[in-house]
């Protein structure tokens, strides 16, 4: 159940986001055949930074109270952090034991309970996907929970008149969407350069309380409906795939001369066209 | 608006030191660094004299990341072939205030940020501060972009040779090539055990070398070599006016110096795991920016206090204690009432001056022109090398007496005999 803002408050935007491997330094590990996270650095998985853009591009637009909201593991506060550093208002971390190794539908119902606890929300956005998993599920599900309108695949949203106007990547071109408030869009990896942190947004990271972290018991989340075993996706294998062996060869010379010479190699070997 | 008593921009050891005297001293204080943690931009050559740092933490030495303790002091001067040294060897050279010892600064710098946090100042990294932030022509924080500011009553200027704040606060006027050098330096990975037996030294004894003449290929300037716990720092600091009037890469000239013979002798063997470069201050008291003006303090190699004067290098030792100075400014300046005017803040001058920081500078204040004499990279040393050559080469073709010796060499100069005088009495003067 949402409430649509009363004219005194500032709207309230809410951003999903995941903490992920850094895409850059991706293993996988060998004998498990899963991805490692102890030990690689993280990141925020990039199409929620797109979507985290879009929040603080509207807040600057329109004044609004842009709340960052996660699932996982305390180390995850580290991205919440960076997140308030680059403009957002305040964050939430739903970290719970009994959360670990829920698949996306599990996440998807806690966390549309974290976001009916938040409240007073009228745009939410994630991600289109994570980095790390690629399913793509977890936005559209909040939206089913949430009997929310849902828009996918947004890359600029504008808002006019108490409604949303999103832009929309389609397979053959783009498109224009309106739709009421509360809503829900997920976003386009890659449509903006998120924003760095500001001096002012990190010292007020280290004044603190910018995290705050709830339990499945704060939210009222059924430990019936999440964890390992309520989760219905099973991995049945994961495989590596082997790059072919790349020849390298160096063309060497004059600089001009080389350059022609990878180009005929080039066009001959039919990497590109004449 | 998050607003501070005081800013310091920088964190390297005059920033770090200002911001843990200042927190000490009551001041809520923020300290701001432009690399994604203090040290990683840092560069130096490698040693530092600890009595500074005897005023700021006195018991330094238990936790602070020492690589070795210098034991043995070593003056080289070289050309193209051999090289003619003096070493000096004393326990005394490690003792209490006098002590000195190499240092690797991502290391060194992170410990002594920490020593300021631990006292309440706030470390924020990644963070580069672009200006001041002013306010009715005042100075009221510092400025990363225009809707990014932090107000302070004090802004600490620490950042280093190529501060853009000293300029934009209107202190001192741009850079001109004369005023700096080019450090370069190459780490140089080998086991301790390696270290140790090569130079002679005990587990946690260093020795620091520093050559001269064709070190820099008669360029003005000078090579060193410090021992680390397992890496040596080995590199040169050459005149900028002069790498650029004879057109020669500074990274061509680390290399010309590190293949010649008596450098090979230190390094074989080992691995270069690192080369950096950066802009040292040379011309001390001659190039100081004005030190403080209403709500700002310059301090370390911002405001040039390095000193150079042939056989030592210092600036770490003077950053920390004009960093010192500065929180002791500040207290007096809050002291007196009315804040940080100009003129509660003039009291940083007197604090530099008994911290011998501004006294040591001004007593050196020749030295750098002295330096600047070419003979002395180029002529002398070839001559005391042909005197050392005469001395010890024993041929059977007849040995001269070191009297003839020296009067054939002073009569065969290229430089007139009363400019040696000249040179000799002003060197003895500078230095």
């Amino acid at each position: 159940m949402s409430v649509s803002a009363p004219a005194v408050r500032p709207m309230r935007i809410i951003v999903c986001i995941k903490q992920v491997p850094k895409a850059q330094e991706l293993q996988v590990d060998p004998v498990t055949q899963t991805l490692k996270r102890v030990g690689v650095p993280s990141e925020i998985n990039p199409p929620d930074a797109n979507a985290l853009e879009i929040a603080l591009t509207l807040k600057d637009r329109h004044g609004a109270e842009v709340v960052v909201l996660s699932m996982g593991p305390t180390s995850f506060d580290e991205s919440l952090e960076r997140a308030v550093a680059m403009g957002a208002d305040r964050s939430v971390l739903l970290t719970d034991r009994i959360l670990g190794g829920s698949d996306t539908v599990p996440t998807a119902y806690a966390l549309s309970e974290t976001i009916q606890k938040i409240g007073g929300y009228d745009l939410i956005l994630c991600g289109e996907e994570t980095t790390d998993a690629s399913t793509g599920h977890v936005g559209p599900g909040i939206a089913g929970h949430l009997d929310l309108p849902q828009l996918t695949y947004v890359s600029e949203v504008r808002l006019a008149d108490g409604k949303v106007r999103a832009r929309r990547t389609a397979e053959d071109g783009t498109e224009w969407w309106e739709t009421a408030m509360p809503s829900l869009c997920t976003v386009n990896f890659g449509c903006n350069k998120p924003r760095s942190p500001t001096l002012t947004g990190k010292v007020r990271v280290k004044r603190g309380g910018v995290v705050v972290h709830w339990s499945c018991a704060d939210v009222g989340i059924d430990p019936k409906k999440v964890g390992l075993l309520n989760s219905p996706t099973i991995v049945a294998k994961v495989d590596t795939v082997k790059l072919p062996p790349r020849e390298g060869r160096i063309f060497t010379g004059e600089a001009k001369e080389a350059v022609r010479a990878l180009l005929e190699a080039l066009i001959r070997d039919k990497v590109i066209a004449p | 608006m998050e607003r501070f008593d005081a800013v310091v921009v920088g964190a390297g050891p005059a920033g770090s030191a200002a911001a843990l005297t200042l927190a000490r001293k009551g001041f809520s204080t923020l300290l701001v660094e432009r690399g994604r943690a203090p040290g990683v931009k840092g560069m130096f050559g490698g040693r530092i004299y600890s009595w500074a740092l005897h005023d700021l933490i006195p018991d330094w030495a238990k936790d602070c990341p020492v690589e070795r303790y210098v034991v043995r002091e070593n003056m080289s001067f070289l050309t193209e072939d051999s090289s003619l040294a003096i070493s000096f060897d004393s326990p005394k050279l490690r003792e209490g205030r006098a002590a000195s010892f190499t240092a690797l600064r991502p290391k060194f710098d992170a410990w002594l940020a920490k020593k300021a946090q631990d006292a309440g100042a706030m470390l924020v990294t990644g963070i580069r501060v672009d200006d001041l932030w002013r306010e009715d022509g005042r100075v009221r924080g510092v400025a990363v972009a225009p809707d990014d500011h932090v107000a302070a009553d004090l802004v600490v200027i620490a950042e280093g040779a190529a501060s853009v704040l000293v300029r934009s606060a209107g202190l001192k006027a741009d850079l001109e090539p004369r005023e700096v050098s080019v450090g370069v330096k190459e780490t140089i990975e080998l086991p301790a055990e390696t270290i140790q037996d090569r130079f002679g030294l005990g587990e946690k004894e260093g020795a620091a070398f520093i050559f001269a003449g064709h070190a820099s290929l008669g360029l003005r300037g000078g090579g060193f070599l410090y021992t680390n716990q397992s890496t040596l720092s080995v590199g040169l600091v050459v005149s900028s006016e002069d790498l650029a009037r004879k057109q020669i890469e500074v990274a061509d000239l680390q290399t010309k110096f590190r293949t010649h013979p008596s450098i090979q002798r230190w390094i074989r063997g080992g691995k270069i795991v690192e080369y950096s470069a950066h802009l040292v201050p040379e011309l001390g008291a001659g190039m100081m920016p004005r030190l403080w003006r209403e709500g700002v303090l310059v301090v370390g190699d911002a405001a040039g206090f390095l000193i150079n004067n042939g056989y030592t290098f210092r600036g770490v030792d003077l950053a920390i204690a004009s960093g010192i100075a500065a929180g002791e400014a500040a207290e007096a300046a809050r002291a007196a009432g009315g804040g940080m005017t100009e003129g509660n803040l003039a009291t940083y001058e007197k604090f530099l001056r008994s911290r011998n920081v501004l006294t040591d500078l001004e007593r050196f204040r020749r030295a750098p022109l002295f330096m600047k004499n070419e003979r002395l990279f180029d002529v002398y040393p070839r001559m005391l090398m042909e005197i050392a050559e005469r001395l010890y080469t024993v041929d059977g073709s007849g040995k001269e007496r070191l009297f003839d010796i020296l009067l054939d060499e002073v009569s065969s100069a290229p430089v007139p005999k009363l400019r040696m005088l000249l040179d000799l009495l002003q060197g003895a003067r500078s230095m």
